[in-house]
C-alpha cells in the first residue's frame, strides 16, 4: 500500500468518525460542519475530474453548484406551495423527493455542462478561464433577475427534502446520505482514471498533439469530461442547498468557483482525496480562525500562497510524496 | 509503376513574405524509405505538419491511399493508417511507457469512450502495446515513467507508440536524434526492416543513416525540392553539394 492509499483511507475514516463522536457528544453544529465538508468535497470531485485530469481550469464551476441548489429549490418551493411548476403542455409538479431532485440536478447540470463545455472548449489557457467565468457571472446575475424564484433573497426551503426510510432531519442521517455519494463519486473518479476513457484524457492534458496522432480527437475527450466533472458539482449543489434549507444567488457567485478550486489546490491537485482534504482544511480553518477574526480569509490566502510557492502537490502532496506511477 | 502509398503535390505555403514551402512535390512508394534532408530551416517541419495534417497548404494537394486528404484533419489522417513520430517527444511525460503505448494501442482501437474497466487490465491493448515496446527494446522498461527515460529511450517509444497504430505509412521526425552511435545503429536496423511493413517518410539529420537506409532522398532547401534521386544520385548531385553537403563542387 503506498503512502497516498493510507492517508486516504484515514481522511476517509476520520470524516466518518468525527460526526460519529459529535452524534455521541451531542453536538449537532459538528455533525453540519462535516456534512458541508463532505459536500463541498463532492463539488470538488467533480471539478476535480476536469481539472486534475483533464487540465481544464474553469473558473465556471459555480454554475453547476447553483443549477443544482436551484434544482433542489425550485422542484421544494413547487412542493411547498402546491404549485405546479408548469401546467402546458403538460404537468410538471414539484417534489419533496431527494432521490428526483438529484436526477433532475444531475441532468440539468449535465446539461449546462454541455454547452459551456461546447463553447467554452474552443479555447485554452487563460481564455478558458475567463469564459467560464463569464458563463458563472452571466448565471448569477441571471438568478438575481428572476424574481418567481426569489431575485436577490433566494428561496428559502422549510423541510428539508425527504429520502425513503430516512429521517433527513437527524444531521446524523442526512450527513450519512451526503457521505455515501462522496463515497461514489470518490469511487467513480479512481475508476474513471484508471479507464481507458481516463488515459486518453490524462495524455490529451499531456500532450494533445500526441492524441491527435493516434486518431483520437481531445475536444471531445475533454467535452465528456466537462460534462461529467459538471454534473457532480452539480449534484453537490443539489445536497448544499439541502443542508441549508436555501439556496440563492451566491451559489453561483464566482467566490463559489474560487471555492471549490481552492480545495481542490489545498489537497491537491489531481489528487484522488485532494477534495476531501482541501474541503476539510477549508472548513476547519474557517472554523476556527473565523471565530477569531471576521478576516479570516486573509490567513487562508497566506496558507494558500504557502501551498502554491512549496507545496505544489497540496497536503496530499506534502505528506505522501509524488505520485507514484501507475503499475 | 505502384501507385504511391503517399504523394504531395505541388504544396506551397507562406508565412507572410516567408515561402515555407514552394510547389513541393514528392511521393512515397510502397516499400520505401523515402529521406527527407535538407539544412534548418528548409520547411522540413513545416512540409512534415501538411502531411500529417495541422496545417494547411495554400496551394497543392495531398493524397494518401488514393485519396485526397487536403482537407482532414490530423485525425481523420491517423485513422487512415498515417503513423507519425515526433521531432520533439510528445509522449505523456507522467505516465509510464507502458501507458504511452497502450494509448496508442487505444487510439488503433477506436474505443477510447469506455470509462469502467481499468485500462491496464485490457488484455487485447496490452498486448499490442507490450508487442510494440518489445520491438523497439524498451519492453523492460515499461514501468517507468516516462520523463524518467533518458533522451534515446524517449526517440524509441515515439516509434513503439506509432507502431501500436499498425500505420500503412509512417513519418519519421528525425528519430536519431540524440540515440548515440549504437542505439542509432540498431534503430537504423530497425526501420530498414520496418519498410516491409510500410513505407516510411524520413526526416533525418544523420546523414549516416539515410544513406544507409533511403531508397530515395529528397534534398529541401528554402521551401523548394532541389532534387530527388537515389542516394548515388543525391551524393553526385553538384546543386546539392553546394547547398547542402557545404562542399564546392
Amino acid at each position: 500500500m503506498s503512502r497516498e492509499t493510507i492517508f486516504n483511507a484515514v481522511l476517509a475514516l476520520g470524516l466518518l468518525l468525527f460526526p460519529l463522536w459529535a452524534y455521541v457528544a451531542d453536538e449537532p453544529f459538528m455533525i453540519t460542519l462535516a456534512t458541508r465538508v463532505a459536500i463541498l468535497a463532492l463539488a470538488g470531485v467533480g471539478l476535480n475530474i476536469a481539472l486534475g485530469l483533464g487540465g481544464l481550469v474553469s473558473l465556471g464551476h459555480a454554475a453547476f453548484f447553483g443549477i443544482g441548489g436551484y434544482a433542489m429549490g425550485i422542484l421544494a418551493h413547487h412542493a411547498q406551495s402546491y404549485t405546479p411548476l408548469m401546467e402546458v403542455p403538460f404537468l410538471i409538479e414539484g417534489t419533496k423527493s431527494m432521490p428526483v431532485i438529484w436526477l433532475v440536478a444531475l441532468a440539468a447540470s449535465a446539461l449546462a455542462a454541455l454547452v459551456i463545455g461546447a463553447l467554452s472548449l474552443r479555447t485554452s489557457g487563460v481564455y478558458f478561464i475567463m469564459i467560464t467565468l463569464a458563463f458563472g457571472q452571466m448565471l448569477f446575475y441571471f438568478a438575481i433577475s428572476w424574481p418567481a424564484y426569489g431575485g436577490e433573497d433566494g428561496l428559502s426551503i422549510y423541510v428539508r427534502n425527504s429520502f425513503p426510510g430516512l429521517n433527513t432531519l437527524d444531521p446524523i442521517q442526512f450527513f450519512l446520505i451526503a457521505y455515501v455519494i462522496l463515497a461514489a463519486a470518490l469511487m467513480f473518479a479512481a475508476m474513471l482514471a484508471k479507464s481507458p476513457f481516463g488515459l486518453a484524457l490524462n495524455a490529451a492534458r499531456q500532450t494533445a498533439e500526441r492524441v491527435e496522432t493516434i486518431g483520437i480527437t481531445p475536444y471531445r475527450l475533454r467535452l465528456t469530461a466537462f460534462v461529467i466533472s459538471g454534473a457532480i458539482t452539480g449534484l453537490a449543489g443539489a445536497l448544499f442547498a439541502d443542508l441549508n434549507r436555501f439556496v440563492s444567488p451566491s451559489m453561483f457567485s464566482w467566490q463559489t468557483s474560487g471555492e471549490i478550486m481552492i480545495f481542490i489546490i489545498l489537497g491537491g491537485v489531481a489528487r484522488l482525496f485532494g477534495p476531501v482534504a482541501g474541503a476539510a482544511l477549508f472548513i476547519a480553518l474557517e472554523h476556527v480562525l473565523g471565530g477569531l477574526s471576521e478576516f479570516w480569509h486573509i490567513y487562508l490566502g497566506l496558507l494558500l500562497l504557502a501551498v502554491v510557492l512549496y507545496a505544489r502537490g497540496g497536503i496530499i502532496g506534502t505528506l505522501a510524496g509524488r505520485e507514484v506511477a501507475h503499475d | 509503376m505502384t501507385e504511391p502509398v503517399l504523394s504531395v503535390r505541388n504544396v506551397s505555403r507562406k508565412f507572410g513574405a516567408l515561402i515555407a514551402s514552394n510547389n513541393v512535390s514528392l511521393d512515397l512508394r510502397p516499400g520505401e524509405i523515402h529521406a527527407l534532408i535538407g539544412p534548418n530551416g528548409a520547411g522540413k517541419s513545416t512540409l512534415i505538419k501538411q502531411i500529417a495534417g495541422g496545417l494547411r497548404p495554400d496551394s497543392g494537394e495531398v493524397h494518401f491511399l488514393g485519396r485526397d486528404v487536403t482537407a482532414l484533419s490530423t485525425v481523420q489522417r491517423a485513422r487512415m493508417g498515417l503513423g507519425r513520430t515526433f521531432q520533439i517527444s510528445a509522449l505523456a511525460m507522467e505516465d509510464t511507457v507502458l501507458q504511452n503505448a497502450m494509448l496508442g494501442a487505444l487510439g488503433a482501437g477506436r474505443r477510447p469512450y469506455r470509462f469502467f474497466r481499468p485500462v491496464l487490465k485490457d488484455r487485447d491493448l496490452r498486448e499490442v502495446a507490450e508487442t510494440a515496446l518489445d520491438r523497439v527494446g524498451l519492453l523492460d522498461h515499461a514501468a517507468i515513467r516516462t520523463s524518467d527515460l533518458s533522451h534515446g529511450q524517449r526517440r524509441q517509444l515515439e516509434v513503439a507508440v506509432a507502431l501500436t497504430l499498425k500505420p500503412r505509412a509512417f513519418i519519421m521526425d528525425e528519430p536519431m536524434a540524440g540515440l548515440g552511435a549504437s542505439g542509432s545503429k540498431r534503430l537504423t536496423g530497425f526501420l530498414d526492416e520496418l519498410r516491409h511493413e510500410a513505407p516510411i517518410l524520413l526526416v533525418e539529420h544523420d546523414m549516416d543513416a539515410v544513406f544507409a537506409l533511403a531508397d530515395r532522398i529528397s534534398v529541401l532547401v528554402y521551401g523548394e525540392v532541389i532534387a530527388t534521386g537515389t542516394v548515388e544520385d543525391i551524393r553526385n548531385h553538384a546543386e546539392v553539394r553546394r547547398a547542402y553537403l557545404g562542399e564546392d563542387a
